[in-house]
């Protein structure tokens, strides 16, 4: 650990992650959180972009209460040691007291990298992050597989790196006028250790993890074909299905489609779980929804201690019903979630 | 070719190992295993072995009794065990992990590939392989789901990013950690295990180091302290409401429409 002294490094600086010219909404969730935070340390927020394409990129951040932007003109693609460098340059200018950083794959990547090259502290998908009385930062998050909660600090080193995972945040509301100063640099910096040769798209909006709302299936659904039904409840509902992973070893779905500790961490707006048990594991990836509506026909599972609309019964009397309701309410003016 | 492969002893958690009232973690009793996803690190390790040689070295930071990890890794094929052990080292965050790792496999040798798990069960914070790539300069692939080509000066790698895959020509020495259902672990053979077990440990202690300053180790080299342990914050247990199918069906949507028009 490298000790700073502390007194000279300032404000939060988010990573603003984008490709193809388009913000990660993770962006504007970091620059909410750091907004909240800056007012309480009565600091000032900055943002950090690095790809190709970045024109439009404030006019993606309008509302946003930024001082400044720095857009970085590189390779759209992320490679470890260019993108380490670009933004471990901007903070060396900046100096700022706290850098935030999406959960995403780039931003795991990234993250540990700047926080060795400035010797401080990171810490991993923050669920919560708080200002102390001496003005550090307090950060939250989740650890054996969801079973305990740690509250970290960095208590003697600059900056303080901490991930947050997309959707864990409110995105940034408060409609701002503040007009950033954007600071605007070509890089050219190549690494000859680290050539991208090919990238090919999966299919997008078709993950799990980008839907609003999920119908979960577990072990509750007996046969295979049974699924069929939650499926159509989902596609009623403008969402898609999951599974825990009982199905997934049991070869009905596929591990793309698996919520937990060794599957996908979702956080859509609203869930529906249908016979899921709710296990340490299983409660692992999905406590940051917002909605949870459980259905299980076991008054004491465990699924009913994190649900916001915990429903006992069985999932083959309530979902038919369900769906009935919706065709019903399709057929007048219901436009979906 | 040489393959460093770090892998890390964690405690098999289950339920009720926190006490509830004081929020300490009981870690007394509870049995330790090897964190799944570094099998995964092995298993790839011992599919290159299989493919053209490589001398597979395991490293394991952690208590005497982390050794087990070596003998399983045995049983699996490495060919040399490495034990991280002082306990100066005690306490370290991905900061000080990751600088005790890199300063231990500097101690062993020169290697041409270093593999990595993608999380562990325990910390769970999957940074300690970037942050030990940064400590080596190395390039870093993350979430890799194949290791192509493998030569002795570079390697053809896919991996996964957000919304897409990922292939790239990476230059060796290099550090890869890889997902775990594409390096599904082989079972570890009678013959090997028990093989294994005659098998000589290399210890390394801080002495063994070349950087003995016991401040740059442990939680004394540590940036980040926990402050507290605490049970994650449940909503608070309602009662489940019991209605009948149609009943039900109605709750559930004005619960659905309710959240909508907010
Ligand atoms: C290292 C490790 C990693 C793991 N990772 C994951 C992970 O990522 N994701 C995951 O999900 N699991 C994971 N698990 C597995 C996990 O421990 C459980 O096996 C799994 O979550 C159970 O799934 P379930 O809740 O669907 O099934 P069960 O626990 O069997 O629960 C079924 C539930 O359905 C209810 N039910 C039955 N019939 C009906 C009915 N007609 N109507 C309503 N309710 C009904 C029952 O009351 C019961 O509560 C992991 C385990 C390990 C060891
Ligand atoms: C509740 C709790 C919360 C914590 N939160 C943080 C935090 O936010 N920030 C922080 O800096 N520290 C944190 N720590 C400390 C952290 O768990 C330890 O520093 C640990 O050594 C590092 O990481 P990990 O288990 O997360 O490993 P990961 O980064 O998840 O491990 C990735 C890979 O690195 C390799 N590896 C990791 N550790 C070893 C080892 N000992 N020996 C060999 N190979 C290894 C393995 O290949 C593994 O698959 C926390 C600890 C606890 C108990």
């Amino acid at each position: 650990m490298r000790k700073s002294n502390i007194g000279e490094w300032s404000g939060i600086l988010v990573y603003v992650e984008c490709r193809k010219g388009k913000v990660h909404p993770v962006g504007r969730e970091l620059i909410g959180e750091a907004w909240r935070l800056a007012e309480e340390l009565g600091a000032a927020v900055y943002a950090v972009a690095a790809g190709s394409g970045l024109d439009d990129i404030s006019s993606q951040l309008t509302g946003c209460p930024l001082e400044k932007l720095y857009l970085y003109e590189t390779d759209d693609e992320y490679t470890p040691i260019v993108y380490e460098n670009i933004i471990a340059g901007c903070i060396e200018k900046l100096k700022p007291s706290i850098v935030l950083i999406g959960g995403t794959y780039e931003g795991r990547a990234l993250a540990p990298r700047l926080a060795v090259a400035f010797e401080s502290g990171l810490t991993a998908d923050c669920t919560s992050l708080e200002i102390d009385t001496e003005g550090n930062l307090i950060q939250i998050r989740p650890a054996f597989g969801g079973n305990v909660m740690a509250s970290i600090v960095t208590a003697h080193s600059r900056p303080q790196f901490a991930t947050v995972r997309p959707g864990v945040m409110e995105p940034v509301f408060e409609e701002s006028l503040r007009e950033p100063v954007i600071v605007r640099e070509m890089v050219n910096l190549t690494d000859e250790r680290f050539k991208v040769l090919e990238v090919k798209e999966t299919e997008s909006g078709d993950s799990i993890t980008e839907q609003n709302i999920l119908v979960v299936a577990g072990r509750g659904v007996r046969k295979k074909e049974d699924l069929e039904m939650l499926r159509e409840l989902s596609e009623l509902l403008g969402g898609k299905l999951a599974s825990s992973r009982a199905l997934v070893e049991k070869g009905w779905m596929s591990p793309r489609e698996q919520i937990g500790l060794s599957g996908n961490a979702v956080s859509p707006q609203y869930m529906i779980t249908c016979g899921v048990s709710g296990t340490v594991q299983f409660m692992a990836g999905m406590k940051q929804t917002k909605n949870i509506i459980a259905i299980n026909e076991d008054p004491s599972a465990r699924i009913f201690e994190i649900a916001h609309y915990p429903v006992c019964g069985d999932l083959y009397g309530i979902v038919p019903e369900l769906i009935e309701r919706l065709k019903m309410q399709k057929g007048d003016d219901f436009t979906g979630i | 070719m040489k393959i460093a492969v770090c892998m890390k002893q964690v405690p098999a958690v289950s339920e009720g190992n926190m006490d509830p009232e004081t929020g300490v973690l009981l870690r007394a009793g509870l049995e330790a295993i090897v964190n799944v996803y570094d099998l995964s690190a092995l298993e790839a390790a011992l599919k290159i072995k299989d493919s053209r040689g490589a001398s597979v070295h395991v490293f394991t930071m952690g208590p005497a009794k982390a050794e087990n990890v070596l003998r399983e890794a045995f049983a699996m094929g490495a060919d040399e065990g490495w034990l991280i052990c002082d306990k100066a080292f005690a306490g370290a965050d991905v900061l000080a992990t990751s600088y005790t790792l890199m300063q231990s496999i500097r101690a062993a040798g020169d290697y041409d590939l270093i593999l990595c798990g993608k999380q562990t069960t325990d910390g769970d914070t999957a940074q300690v392989s970037g942050g030990l790539a940064r400590w080596m300069n190395l390039p870093h692939v993350n979430w890799t789901t194949e290791i192509m080509d493998i030569s002795d000066a570079d390697m053809k790698v896919r991996y996964s990013m957000e919304n897409r895959m990922v292939t790239a020509s990476v230059s060796l020495p290099c550090l890869v950690s890889v997902e775990k259902d594409s390096f599904v672990p082989r079972m570890p053979s009678l013959k090997l295990k028990i093989s294994g077990k005659k098998k000589e440990i290399h210890v390394l202690t801080m002495e063994d180091l070349e950087d003995k300053d016991k401040e740059h180790y442990g939680l004394s080299g540590s940036a980040t302290r926990v402050r507290k342990i605490f049970p994650p914050p449940r909503t608070k247990q309602q009662e489940p409401v019991t209605l009948g199918g149609a009943g039900a069906a109605e709750y559930i949507l004005s619960q659905l429409g309710h959240a909508n028009l907010s």
